[in-house]
């Protein structure tokens, strides 16, 4: 039986300090975090400042196959970094050498997106936060994209939870599938190759920021030798109970109709994997080169070979899954998979795939890569450039630089799905429908009390010698329904804690 | 173009849709190519102005 698909995305931004002339990124990432948080803080700030993260639950290390093979590199985590929890449920930190802004648990699509474009916001005021602390003449800028243009990558992952009865070799095959063609409409467009053994120039365009840097079918690694499926097995929740697929192969989206159908569509073909409803399997014979040749192929007509013998297009795959999805959630409903918002999916992933297939330049105010090469090629053609041009390659870049002021997305045209006004609310206010809520309350109302927090649980000092824990194994639990009226004329944490019945750590 | 007139010279019948559906097709599409120049004179104001030096110096560190 599917579980209901609570969904997260963490984004991994890239990062530039201008004006100095030994820029360090990870100190700029702290710099840009802090700085929002002080801005949150009245002032003076008080003494605990933020609330942290705590990471004695985390697990990175945990492989879903079971065993991990010898050579493979478990992720580490730098716990001395700025690590926040905001009141909206997101977790905002440094990771490696960049900002990175996890949402809260998500119960469908387009609930992600209100996240995903409040995440914008929130580093839209870190930057402004940042420059007035700033030396007149240094600027600390974000760009929303996966890569440098010179080889080096940085992740938009996904998160799906999943029920843990669901064989992992299912999984492989079915996500496989559809990461290896989703491309045709998730892809955030880039210039250029960065395959090790290629010239950069050996391509003009293509659909994926990532896919140059997957190198593997099915692995734990998330920085060296990325595989299509990451076989990470932290579900953040009740591990007998749940998995929670962690995906790595996807690109950061400026369109808001592309993250809604990245989540949507992937949250739907998992669904169909835990009660194996996606109909005939679909295996590539070699997956790593069909998702690289999906990712070159402008006309999106490449044939991929499939085990059987036959080939079959990235379009042809993404129908067979819509089609799969459409009789799924006739027989056994939206429950599992965002409610009344999977109608809207399904229409949305059809329409798109019928542009796809008729004339993809219909797509400039939906689909990221097609939005971006309508930007380029007219660029090109006014200015007469090559596609080497340093200018080109500019506008690829700025197209995800995120201030207002400089944005190339932002002027492309692209519909919004959500207002402003939303995800403006959602920089400070949780989602109701799952455990974020619980947790950005407590940050709202008692947050001097709150010592630590994570995704699975929550740790109080209320001052009487010992701390308390309390933990959210379900991630659909402590919703506004479950415990909105315990923080009604709640006037302290420790009266909280007493009505939730937590006496002791 | 002496080719392609010929090709459409059309039946009086064809000629009445040809007349009403031109100026219509005409019109948007030049609102749309206005919308683009419009676009493209914003990218060439806001364009990073040495997009060399700036390409150049856009290196990032690998992540995740």
């Amino acid at each position: 039986m599917a579980v209901p698909k609570t969904v997260g995305l963490e984004t991994e931004y890239g990062i530039v300090h201008r004006g100095i002339s030994e820029p360090n990124p990870i100190s700029a990432s702290s710099m840009l975090i802090n700085a929002y948080l002080i801005a949150l803080q009245p002032s003076p700030a008080p003494a605990r400042g933020a609330v942290g993260w705590d990471f004695t639950e985390e697990r990175p290390g945990h492989d879903a196959r079971g065993g991990a093979p010898p050579d493979a590199q478990a992720p580490q985590i730098e716990t001395h970094l700025v690590n926040a929890v905001l009141t909206n449920g997101a977790r905002y930190y440094v990771d490696h050498a960049h900002p990175e802004l996890s949402t809260p648990e998500c119960t469908d699509a387009r609930s992600v997106v209100v996240y995903d474009r409040a995440a914008e916001l929130i580093a839209v005021r870190s930057m402004a936060s940042a420059e007035l602390l700033l030396p007149e003449g240094e600027e600390i800028v974000v760009y929303k994209n996966n890569s440098d243009g010179k080889g080096n990558s940085y992740g938009c992952h996904e998160n799906y939870l999943m029920s843990r009865s669901v064989p992992f070799s299912r999984i492989v095959t079915n996500a496989t599938a559809h990461f290896v063609t989703r491309q045709i409409f998730c892809g955030a467009g880039k210039i250029g190759i960065e395959t090790a053994g290629m010239r950069v120039d050996d391509i003009g365009y293509q659909l994926s920021q990532r896919a140059d840097f997957i190198e593997e079918e099915v692995g734990l690694e998330t920085t060296l030798k990325r595989p299509i499926v990451n076989t990470r097995d932290e579900p953040h929740a009740d591990a007998a109970k749940y998995r929670r697929l962690h995906v790595i192969v996807g690109d950061a989206n400026m369109s808001q109709v592309a993250t809604f159908l990245k989540v949507g569509t992937t949250a739907l073909v998992m669904a169909l994997t835990e009660d194996d409803a996606v109909g005939r399997e679909l295996r590539f014979v070699s997956p790593v080169a069909a998702l690289r040749e999906v990712s070159r192929d402008l006309s999106l007509r490449a044939p991929l070979e499939l085990e059987d013998g036959s080939t079959i297009t990235a379009l042809d795959v993404q129908w067979e899954l819509l089609a799969a999805a459409r009789a799924y959630v006739e027989t056994r409903g939206t429950e599992a998979v965002g409610g009344d918002i999977t109608p809207v999916v399904l229409s949305r992933w059809e329409s798109v795939l019928e542009d796809l297939q008729q004339d993809s330049s219909k797509l400039a105010s939906q689909i990221d890569w097609i939005a971006k090469l309508r930007l380029l090629e007219a660029f090109r053609e006014r200015h007469k450039l090559a596609w080497s041009d340093a200018r080109l390659r500019a506008v690829d870049i700025q197209y995800h630089d995120l201030r207002p002021d400089k944005s190339l997305a932002a002027r492309a045209g692209l519909e919004t799905l959500v207002d402003e006004a939303e995800a403006q609310r959602a920089m400070s206010e949780p989602p109701t429908d799952t455990r974020a809520f619980f947790r950005g309350r407590c940050l709202q109302r008692f947050a001097a009390e709150v010592v630590v927090a994570n995704w699975d649980s929550i740790v109080f000092d209320v001052g009487e010698g010992s701390l308390r824990r309390v933990s959210m194994p379900e991630p659909n639990r402590g919703t506004v329904r479950h415990v909105g009226d315990m923080f009604e004329g709640c006037d302290s944490a420790i009266e909280l804690l007493r009505r939730l019945g937590v006496t002791h750590a | 173009m002496a080719e392609r007139e010929q090709i459409r010279k059309p039946s009086p019948s064809n000629r009445e849709q040809t007349v009403e559906a031109a100026p219509a097709a005409t019109e948007r599409s030049t609102e749309i190519n206005d919308q683009l120049d419009d676009l493209l004179d914003e990218i060439d104001e806001v364009l990073e102005s040495n997009a060399e030096d700036f390409v150049k110096s856009y290196i990032q560190k690998g992540g995740e």
